[in-house]
């Protein structure tokens, strides 16, 4: 019984690349505005093409497309697959240098303040070259850590052109913003960072308490689930009259910078939200460490304070770790929401562009807010993977 | 199958839905206690739309994004079963995992620049986001299906559409109601940070009164946001019950 | 009901893991595929069902290839009983042996008293253990529930891969002797794989005897036993105790003699087989045993040298 055509082919492949046909024909690649207020008209990948006017990029183009089709009929070869991470990282800052150029040739040629910003079509068509790449990355089948490594490479040959798109709204608003991202960035991390070292810390403290007296897991499990129920937006909103109040009673704490408004029930929220990964796996780290090694270390005399230290906890890291990944990536992404109660961050300036309809804006906000996610659960994964690579 | 008494987390689930009942028609009344608790604040009470209906519309909204939500994320998973579909499994694994480290907020802002401002992007972006989590518990469930029963299954004679209405949908089934509870929950939050881009819900009185330093209201939509989440996954847990009350995990947990 | 392997081929990664089986089984053998890990003879079983394809010869069941059939008519003529059991956790014990009778559309009574049927016949009370839920089983019950799910629909043969490899030496020796009950009073065609070289003599009418995909030998069990074709067999068999494992499988009964001499003091029934009759002489320190019937009634005796000398060839 020999494979079906399906499973001789590649036909996610064959849907990337027809997505990225329609994506060139039927979506607007960039749009240009002569000025700020205005909305922009849509131009497409071709206008782009034809008005650089180079032929090696048609030719390149081209090139790509059968590369492509072939990599649909023989997805076996590695060396294919090879070649498609490559030109896909190649496409990649493909696009974002022809925008750029595009952008840079456009205001040279009259208007210094027309306004070229990205497209759905540059957007669709960067998504799906990443999405090739990662479809290639697993063909190749790699070991964790040189994929996870390969993955975040692939990025780098936008990041070294990244100075080619300078001329494009969304760099011009970035130039703009500059002075607020470097701090918005700090902030964003120094909520996390006290948020989720704190949670580790008595998390760590209670899952060990749990694994000693079941009344205080029966007691705590349905707490913890409950705040994890709770909106975080809710959450913040709850936390901020009590804060207020606090402060009142209190001056030193407002003086100290704790109110109803700012970092403080940001970081009381997700300390709370963070509890419960964490807690979670700590629990369930430690309660998968064998009872022989438990067994056996008490019966050389280890306290139970060395056995928690040299025994259950190094046994049990690779499932906390996993809650620990969970509880960072998610915090990142709640941080974002606290910018709407006064704690800054790289959520502020998305909010800051929604409610000044600076569409820019909104997306230089959102995009660090998800990197620093998607950087943080990399980075975990390549723990997790270190971590087992040790006997 | 039988129906087990109710737990305790039903009782809850009856003192939720009151209180949220309660809060939602009953704030108008409760001017004199608002007023006790912020004295300085000279409009202590949310009247600018009845609470009652932003709840209305939030739970509207929560509902028509989440079954959307549902459908393509289920379908989307039950046809990895099928042999053209098991091709783009690695690719929804992927999308499902990547919705993790997603947030929520940021598929909302990124809804703006392309639809605009109003319940419309809302409703997309709630859809959307909402899809992430059925997916991943979709086919988390399948996966979970144990490889000797469908191995018996196939060796039965049982047609693949027979194996997936009667084994594999049946044992993916409590996974997925995990997944669907998730997914809506998530919504119930999102969709009220969803006042910011021109929805009408529950997350109203809290941007206002974020705007406006109102912090009476920020706590009077922070109640009624957290109470319906609450009664929301409560219902769930009631009806995971309601449905597995026979499963060797409710032994367990009696 | 015939079954032919002919010619039987099939590679993996370009490497030969079948080549050349034939064999033809009769209505109501016992066959059982006998060989170490990696010997094929699972991928054998599994190609009667289709569950995995054969690269090269053909398989005919009454005559017909069965690539021709309906795969999923062809599988429902066929039980199939496997060591992970796979019964469905979320349907009772009842559902599950009624699962093919319902989908070739028996009416409901008929399945009724067959699920009824099955459950005695394994030794399990149906009152009790119908309405169970397979995770309120022992492993050994959820076998006996897999045994009774694959002879549900009374199939033509009975396709049983190690079923009884992952329970206690109690329990497989239960079942093993209920196999060979179920056997003796229905009829049923089996083909049966395993590793156990016990499991093999004590059920099988005919053994196949597998090694890298090739058939070694082929005959009763005690053809095998007295005359292995090559070192291979003899050592498989388990070489030092090839005379006593031929010793159980010959019965006392056809060399009972007369009383001569003094009467032996200690009995035996007259059902033992040779190795038993031997065990219990050793046991007792004597050469030889009175022999009764199930009333006490003396029937003769045996006597040791007798035993060891005679030969039923």
């Amino acid at each position: 019984m020999s494979l079906s055509l399906v499973q001789r082919s590649n036909p996610v492949l064959a849907l990337y690349v027809a997505l990225a046909i329609g994506a060139v024909g039927g979506l607007p690649f960039l749009r240009v505005a002569p000025n700020r207020l205005l909305s922009g008209e849509p131009v497409y990948l071709w206008d782009v093409l034809q008005q650089l006017g180079s032929q090696q990029v048609d030719a390149l183009l081209l090139g790509l497309v059968v590369l492509l089709c072939i990599a649909v009929w023989q997805p076996g070869q590695r060396l294919i697959q090879a070649f498609i991470i490559l030109t896909m990282a190649a496409s990649l800052s493909g696009v974002w240098l022809l925008a750029g150029q595009f952008a840079s040739s456009a205001i040279q040629a009259g208007n210094p303040l027309l306004r070229t910003s990205l497209g759905a079509g540059f957007w669709t068509l960067a998504a799906l070259a990443w999405l090739i790449a990662l479809d290639a990355i697993a063909r190749v089948q790699l070991p964790t850590l040189p994929r996870l490594l390969l993955q975040s490479a692939f990025f780098l040959p936008l990041l070294l052109l990244l100075n080619e798109g300078q001329r494009l709204s969304i760099a011009q608003e970035f130039a703009n913003q500059r002075d607020v991202f470097g701090p918005a960035i700090l902030r964003h991390l120094q909520i996390v960072f006290l948020a989720v070292v704190p949670a580790l810390v008595i998390g760590l403290l209670l899952a060990w308490r749990m694994t000693r007296t079941r009344s205080l897991r029966q007691a705590l499990f349905p707490i913890l689930n409950v705040i994890q129920t709770i909106p975080s937006i809710a959450l913040f909103g709850l936390l901020m009259a009590p804060l207020a109040w606090l402060a009142v009673q209190l001056p030193a704490l407002g003086r100290a910078g704790i109110s109803g408004v700012g970092i403080a029930p940001a970081v009381i929220a997700l300390f709370l939200y963070a509890l419960l990964p964490i807690v979670r796996s700590a629990l369930t780290g430690l309660e998968q460490v064998p009872a022989e090694a438990v067994n056996a270390a008490r019966a050389m005399g280890m306290s139970a304070r060395q056995l928690l230290w040299q025994v259950e906890l190094p046994l049990a890291l690779p499932v906390l770790l996993i809650g620990l990944r969970s509880a960072v990536v998610q915090t990142t992404g709640l941080a974002a929401v606290s910018a709407l109660v006064g704690a800054g961050g790289l959520g502020q300036i998305m909010f800051d562009g929604l409610f000044s309809a600076a569409n820019e804006l909104v997306i230089l906000g959102v995009i660090p807010i998800v990197l620093l996610a998607m950087m943080a659960d990399t980075f975990f994964k390549v723990l997790s993977s270190l971590i087992k690579t040790r006997p | 199958m039988p129906f087990k008494a109710p737990r305790p987390w039903a009782k809850r689930l009856g003192f939720s839905a009151a209180a949220l009942l309660l809060l939602a028609y009953g704030l108008p009344y409760s001017q004199p206690l608002f007023a006790a608790l912020f004295p300085l604040l000279p409009r202590p009470v949310y009247l600018q739309e009845p609470m009652a209906e932003l709840m209305w519309q939030h739970i509207g909204l929560v509902l028509v994004s989440s079954s959307v939500a549902v459908v393509i994320a289920t379908l989307a998973g039950l046809a990895t079963t099928s042999k053209t579909g098991s091709a783009f499994k690695p690719l929804m694994e992927t999308l499902a995992a990547m919705g993790q480290t997603f947030p929520p907020v940021a598929v909302l802002a990124v809804a703006v620049p392309a639809v605009g401002f109003g319940e419309l992007p809302a409703l997309i972006a709630l859809s959307i986001f909402g899809v992430l989590p059925v997916l991943q518990a979709t086919l988390a469930g399948l996966a979970s299906v144990p490889t000797p029963v469908l191995d018996s299954a196939r060796a039965m004679g049982m047609s693949p559409r027979h194996i997936l209405t009667e084994v594999q949908i049946p044992l993916a089934l409590p996974i997925w109601l995990a997944g669907v509870r998730t997914s809506v929950v998530v919504n119930i939050g999102t969709a009220a940070i969803a006042s910011t881009v021109g929805a009408k819900t529950l997350g109203l009185p809290i941007i206002i009164g974020l705007s406006g330093f109102n912090t009476a209201y920020v706590l009077q939509g922070a109640m009624m946001v957290a109470l319906l989440a609450i009664a929301a996954d409560l219902a769930f847990d009631w009806l995971a019950t309601a449905l597995h009350g026979h499963t060797r995990s409710a032994d367990n947990q009696a | 009901m015939t079954i032919k392997f002919q010619k039987i081929r099939k590679h993996y990664d370009g490497a030969a893991a079948i080549t050349d089986f034939n064999l033809d089984i009769q209505q109501g053998e016992l066959v059982l595929l006998l060989g170490p890990s990696g010997s094929g003879k699972s991928t054998i079983l599994k190609m009667l069902n289709r569950m995995v394809s054969h690269d090269g010869g053909h398989i005919f069941f009454n005559g017909q290839d069965i690539n021709s059939f309906n795969v999923q008519d062809l599988r429902r003529r066929m039980g199939y009983a496997m060591q992970s059991v796979g019964l469905f956790p979320h349907r009772t014990v009842g559902h599950n042996i009624a699962t093919v009778p319902r989908l070739l559309g028996w009416d409901a009574q008929r399945v009724q008293a067959r699920v009824n049927e099955l459950l005695q016949l394994l030794a399990m009370d149906p009152k009790q253990y119908a309405g169970r839920y397979p995770h309120q089983l022992s492993g050994g019950q959820q076998q006996r529930v897999g045994v009774a799910r694959a002879m549900a629909a009374d199939p033509d043969v009975l396709l049983m891969d190690e079923p009884f490899g992952a329970l206690d030496p109690v329990t497989r020796a239960a079942l093993q002797l209920q196999l060979k009950k179920i056997h003796r009073a229905t009829g049923q065609t089996i083909l049966f794989v395993t590793h156990d070289i016990d499991e093999a003599l004590l059920l099988a009418t005919r053994i196949v005897l597998l090694n890298h995909g090739r058939i070694v030998q082929m005959g009763t069990p005690l053809e095998l036993l007295q005359q292995p074709t090559n070192d291979f067999v003899a050592d498989f068999l388990g070489r030092a105790d090839l005379g006593l494992k031929q010793l159980s499988l010959r019965p006392i009964a056809p060399h009972i003699k007369a009383i001569e001499g003094t009467e032996p003091i200690h009995t035996i029934s007259h059902t033992v087989t040779f190795k038993e009759a031997i065990s219990h002489m050793a046991t007792l320190h004597v050469s030889s045993l009175r022999v009764v019937n199930a009333d006490g009634t003396v029937l003769g005796q045996v006597h040791a040298t007798d035993l060891l000398e005679t030969s039923d060839v």
